[in-house]
């Protein structure tokens, strides 16, 4: 998407709780274009409020930009929050529908395969089965490089959505947390 | 009180302090204009192209210190306000925008005039509302207000379909605002406020560098305590121009790519650099990388994206700078700096950038010079963008605040014409000098009625160099001299474009007539235009080039040092 990530790139995780308005998807893709940021994966859904949602991101690139996303996130209006919690004690899961090519020879030794990693077979055709998994994103991978050997035909992902462990985090992360002051980060 | 939604646009701007908006109709927009007549303090000042409704609200917000509003119909009337939302967005000027859009049932459906204004203001605006219902009227003006001119200033735009216009609903004017995603810090943080203090305490060499932000936060009282009370030189950006009194003994100018080369070398040598509400953009920094690699740098900036963007700063602060500056200079240590001050002395006789060359030959420093004897430094100079922007900003000494307005950021010509309209409209009792390029005024030059029928008293010098001077000095120094389609061959005659507009019109080929000029053009009641026909291939020095530094300086015509 551009040439602006480093050597030292890393994939970063950030969450934001943002208004559940008409457009406020396209603020947010639209800034990412426009200043090049890369998004990696993006997954949106309705939060423990009903007229906020949550956004989780993640993004590539070194922490110069990585504080920049995070701060012009935050100036687009209909943001609330914006954390970036990749330091953070974090879960994070992503689902995947896998859609696989099976024969009579190779149809038990995938399901051998999906049995290993704890997934599902969520459909089964007579020449392919799809595959659900849920897990991190290496999980994922991992799972999607041993079906290769099969023969994959479609994937489809959700992206990353992510949380902190523990209630204190959870208290962090509401509305009606202490909004961030920016003059007390101390080398912004 | 039941109202329909044109009325409750009206009653809401009201209560809001507006007294003037620049506009033009249109079939989307014509039910908020045929209830205008209700509202006898709704000044409507109609324009000839929607850009200029933006420009001249732009231009009344830059020196009113107000958001300035205007409006226009749906689909060309809104795209053709583009250009001055985001001219108003890169130099943060507070503006409200309404503009019509077709009926809600018709929206999707490519109706006549019908565009997608929502969508093609959004990375232009600090921030736009699409309103679907007259009830949400109120509320969304009242933020739209709020937005644009709180923490980093911005335009605001409103899009409002036909049928919301005519609908009827409850109006009540909110007295609060939930925002919960728009907090501006404005209190800068206290242990950062004392490392900075820290920092001038024990600089050598520090000065500061005042931007845009010092006059959106009227902090030119505390930026001049702080100077004055540690004697730390100011050099202003080209926005932060007017934000300090350039008579004043520490005033140093304005620095990078064509400001004072004593500016920039101090900078350069300074151990200290005080960053106040500027956001180091490129025509400052020239390469960033090498930009004032030996100094520390203290930033305060409302916007925390500006702090650690372009540069890398050893204390951040985010905040409103008046609030700010009233806190650091309390940790201030009273200073004298006398041999730096003596040294930044010594730059300015070693290197006399703003020295006039003695000729008898008509030069555009000359005249702008001449306006600013004329006026004092008290008149309020509007340009457009090239060569005699970079003139205005140079040879005119600017002594009171909000009296420079240009489009910094943007860049947009043709600000010169509506961008003067709504500077003159804001402060009729100054005298407001449009310092016009022939290229720019060409552009927007249809504004000439506005003023007129509306007995705006602008007065023009159109720096006439017959070519787009600007570029034509890069193809120069840059392309071989090899000037394509910079050169106009047919100017039209200015003098009599004046006269068919309703102005006064003079023209000026000799430099014994320019003072005489400028006296007349200032004691003619109404708008006025004066045609300078200057010397054409006169360069702008001192010139940084693009993304070079201060060593790669050209600081007058050094054709060894031009590639």
């Amino acid at each position: 998407m551009n040439s602006k990530i480093p050597d030292t790139a890393s994939k970063r995780t950030i969450t934001a709780l943002v208004q559940d308005k008409p457009g406020v998807l396209n603020r947010v893709a639209s800034m990412f274009r426009r200043r090049g940021f890369n998004i990696e994966s993006l997954a949106v859904g309705k939060s423990e409020e009903s007229d906020l949602s949550r956004m989780t991101f993640v993004v590539d690139g070194d922490d110069r930009t990585v504080e920049q996303v995070t701060k012009h996130l935050h100036k687009l209006i209909d943001v609330i929050k914006v954390s970036d919690i990749s330091d953070q004690n974090i879960v994070s899961r992503e689902l995947a529908l896998i859609r696989v090519k099976v024969n009579i020879q190779t149809r038990a030794e995938v399901m051998q395969v999906v049995g290993l990693f704890r997934a599902n077979i969520i459909d089964v055709a007579p020449d392919s089965l799809i595959v659900e998994v849920v897990g991190d994103e290496d999980k994922i991978d991992s799972l999607h490089e041993l079906l290769k050997e099969f023969g994959v035909v479609e994937v489809m992902r959700t992206g990353t959505i992510a949380l902190n462990r523990g209630l204190e985090a959870a208290k962090k992360e509401s509305r009606k947390s202490k909004h961030r002051n920016w003059g007390e980060a101390a080398s912004v | 009180m039941k109202l329909n939604g044109s009325q409750m646009i009206c009653e809401s701007l009201i209560r809001e302090g507006v007294d003037v908006i620049f506009g033009l109709p249109g079939g989307a927009i014509l039910p908020l204009y045929q209830t205008l007549p209700e509202y006898p303090k709704l000044r409507h000042i109609l324009v000839r192209h929607e850009q200029g409704a933006a420009h001249a609200a732009d231009g009344y917000a830059r020196v009113s210190g107000k958001p300035g509003v205007a409006w226009a119909t749906s689909g060309p009337g809104a795209t053709n306000l583009v250009t001055g939302i985001a001219t108003a967005q890169m130099d943060s000027i507070p503006i409200v925008v309404i503009v019509g859009q077709v009926s809600r049932a018709s929206i999707g459906s490519d109706a006549f005039q019908e565009t997608d204004t929502t969508g093609i203001t959004l990375p232009v605006t600090k921030h736009n509302y699409l309103v679907m219902s007259a009830s949400e009227i109120p509320q969304i003006i009242k933020e739209a207000f709020y937005i644009a001119n709180t923490g980093r200033p911005g335009p605001v735009l409103i899009d409002i379909p036909k049928d919301v216009q005519t609908e009827i609903a409850e109006f009540k004017y909110p007295s609060e605002i939930d925002l919960p995603g728009y907090k501006p810090t404005l209190e800068g943080n206290g242990a950062q406020i004392k490392r900075a203090a820290k920092l001038i305490k024990e600089s050598q060499r520090p000065v500061i560098l005042a931007g845009h932000g010092a006059i959106f936060s009227n902090a030119y009282d505390e930026i001049r305590e702080l100077a004055e009370k540690a004697q730390i030189p100011v050099i202003t950006t080209l926005l932060g121009i007017s934000s300090f009194p350039e008579d004043h003994v520490l005033s140093v100018g304005m620095p990078g790519m064509h400001g004072m080369a004593y500016a920039s070398l101090a900078i350069e040598e300074a151990d200290l650099l005080i960053a106040l509400g500027m956001r180091f953009d490129d025509r400052i920094t020239g390469k960033p990388s090498a930009f004032s690699v030996n100094s520390k740098k203290i930033h305060v900036d409302i916007d925390p994206s500006e702090i650690g963007k372009n540069i890398k700063v050893d204390v951040p602060i985010v905040g409103d700078l008046k609030r700010v500056l009233a806190k650091l200079n309390l940790e201030v240590d009273p200073n004298t700096h006398v041999e730096w001050i003596q040294h930044i002395e010594e730059l300015k006789r070693d290197h006399p950038s703003m020295n006039i060359r003695a000729t008898e030959k008509l030069l555009p420093q000359y005249i702008i010079n001449q306006i600013s004897e004329a006026t004092e430094g008290k008149a309020i100079v509007v340009t457009g963008v090239g060569q005699h922007q970079m003139w205005a900003a140079q040879h005119y000494v600017y002594t009171e605040p909000r009296s420079f307005v240009t489009s910094g950021g943007s860049g947009a010509m043709g600000y010169e014409v509506p961008g003067a309209m709504g500077a003159q409209v804001a402060d009729p009792g100054r005298v407001v000098w449009s310092i016009a390029g022939d290229g720019g005024f060409q552009m927007t030059m249809a504004e000439l009625a506005t003023l007129v029928e509306n007995k705006i008293p602008v007065k023009f010098a159109i720096i006439n160099n017959q070519c787009l001077g600007m570029v034509r000095q890069w193809q120069e120094f840059f392309y071989d001299k090899d000037y394509v389609a910079t050169m106009y061959t047919n100017n039209p005659d200015f003098v009599k474009l004046a006269e068919a507009f309703g102005m006064l019109g003079l023209r000026v080929s000799d430099k014994t007539q320019v003072r005489s000029a400028i006296e007349e053009a200032i004691s003619y009641e109404g708008p006025a235009l004066i045609d300078f026909m200057v010397e054409e291939e006169e360069n702008v020095f001192p010139m940084i080039p693009a993304g070079q530094t201060v060593q790669d300086m050209i600081e007058e015509n050094q054709p060894e040092k031009v590639r």
